[in-house]
């Protein structure tokens, strides 16, 4: 497995899930996302059902490459918040660790104050979890690791079928 | 990066089409959009000027099916292509499993496909990649146009390390899957080596 994979179980999933779902509701926000720095979603909360989130992974992780290549033009090794205001929705977005961005979606019934100060805490949590995820992935990687890819039989008909020959 | 996730039983993948500007890579995704099953597919973001040049990236979702019990998902980007967006083209590449490289087959366009493949060539290495080694795919792009090289003299000039090299006209979908496919196929075989 390449270092740079990431490898999540379902008990760490459900620990971030647990995490994000109670920012949500500390938080009085609409929707929360955690989001690889790649641009994949790893997690959500909330009424995700009303936004596109692989859109909003996708754009959002663009948005924190662009502003990370900004800070690094000012001499800057990064900015680790950013904060967008709208006419009704706001949108909160924070690095966590190397490697998530935590997007916060709240309106008028909560208030930055209050999304920073949860905030705060909740990356601290997860930011042990993705700690976690990364030292087994790094014991795992080496020689002799008992974690078997699930991919390791795929054949040449597996990947035909994916493209529907 | 792929991510697999064995919560939900997923895996995603990223893959960046890359090449000089106006070599068609937006044009290759847009034929993918149009073509795929609309419940396989998510909605096409393009962030481009208003004379429609790729400004930062256009981002397609595909979801492909399963294998072996994975739901398979694949992220495509393309770079802007025109010289001066060198720091998002980067940016860009960050964390990506495959490239594909879009050649421009009009003669008067071969020294920027060298340009780009030398740019790609930086930039991989920039995000600790080895342009050598990394799942890559070299499709030659706009075949039907009146002043295409021939396909030999571009694979002297473009082919470096035995890749799958494709034949394409993007705006008529020839080639397209099949590019995308050769791809596919070597990150999920690198998966299985891993």
């Amino acid at each position: 497995m390449s270092k740079l994979d990431l490898v999540m179980f379902e008990e760490e999933f459900k620990q971030l899930q647990d995490i994000i779902g109670r920012l949500q509701k500390d938080a009085s926000a609409k929707v929360v996302f955690l989001v690889d720095k790649n641009g994949q979603q790893i997690a959500s909360a909330g009424d995700v059902q009303s936004i596109d989130a692989t859109s909003l992974a996708s754009l959002t992780a663009g948005n924190v490459a662009a502003t990370d290549g900004l800070a690094k033009l000012i001499g800057e090794k990064e900015f680790s918040l950013l904060f967008h205001e709208g006419e009704k929705d706001n949108l909160h977005i924070s690095i966590v660790g190397k490697r998530g961005i935590l997007v916060v979606i709240f309106d008028q019934g909560s208030s930055l104050a209050l999304v920073r100060l949860r905030v705060k805490k909740a990356s601290r949590e997860l930011q042990e979890i993705f700690e976690r995820v990364e030292t087994r992935a790094n014991e795992e990687s080496g020689p002799g690791t008992k974690f078997e890819s699930p991919f390791s039989e795929i054949t040449d008909d597996d990947i035909d079928k994916l493209f529907g020959d | 990066m792929t991510f697999i996730n064995y919560a939900s039983r997923e895996i995603n993948c990223k893959i960046v089409y890359y090449g000089p500007g106006l070599c068609g890579k937006t044009t290759n995704i847009q034929w993918i959009h149009e073509q795929a099953n609309p419940e396989k597919r998510g909605k096409l973001v393009s962030l481009a000027t208003e004379t429609d040049r790729t400004l930062f990236f256009d981002f397609l979702p595909l979801d492909m099916g399963t294998v072996k019990g994975f739901k398979v998902r694949f992220h495509l980007y393309t770079v802007p292509g025109q010289v001066f967006y060198d720091a998002s083209r980067k940016l860009i590449l960050r964390g990506c499993d495959g490239v594909i490289f879009v050649a421009d087959s009009q003669r008067p366009r071969m020294e920027a496909n060298i340009e780009a493949i030398a740019n790609l060539a930086t930039n991989l290495k920039d995000n600790g990649f080895d342009i050598r080694t990394i799942p890559y795919v070299l499709q030659l792009n706009k075949r039907d146009m009146p002043t295409a090289e021939k396909a030999d003299e571009m694979e002297r000039l473009l082919r470096f390390r035995n890749e799958p090299m494709i034949e394409g006209i993007a705006s008529q979908g020839v080639g397209v899957i099949e590019t995308l496919k050769a791809c596919a196929r070597q990150i999920l075989m690198e998966l299985q080596r891993s």
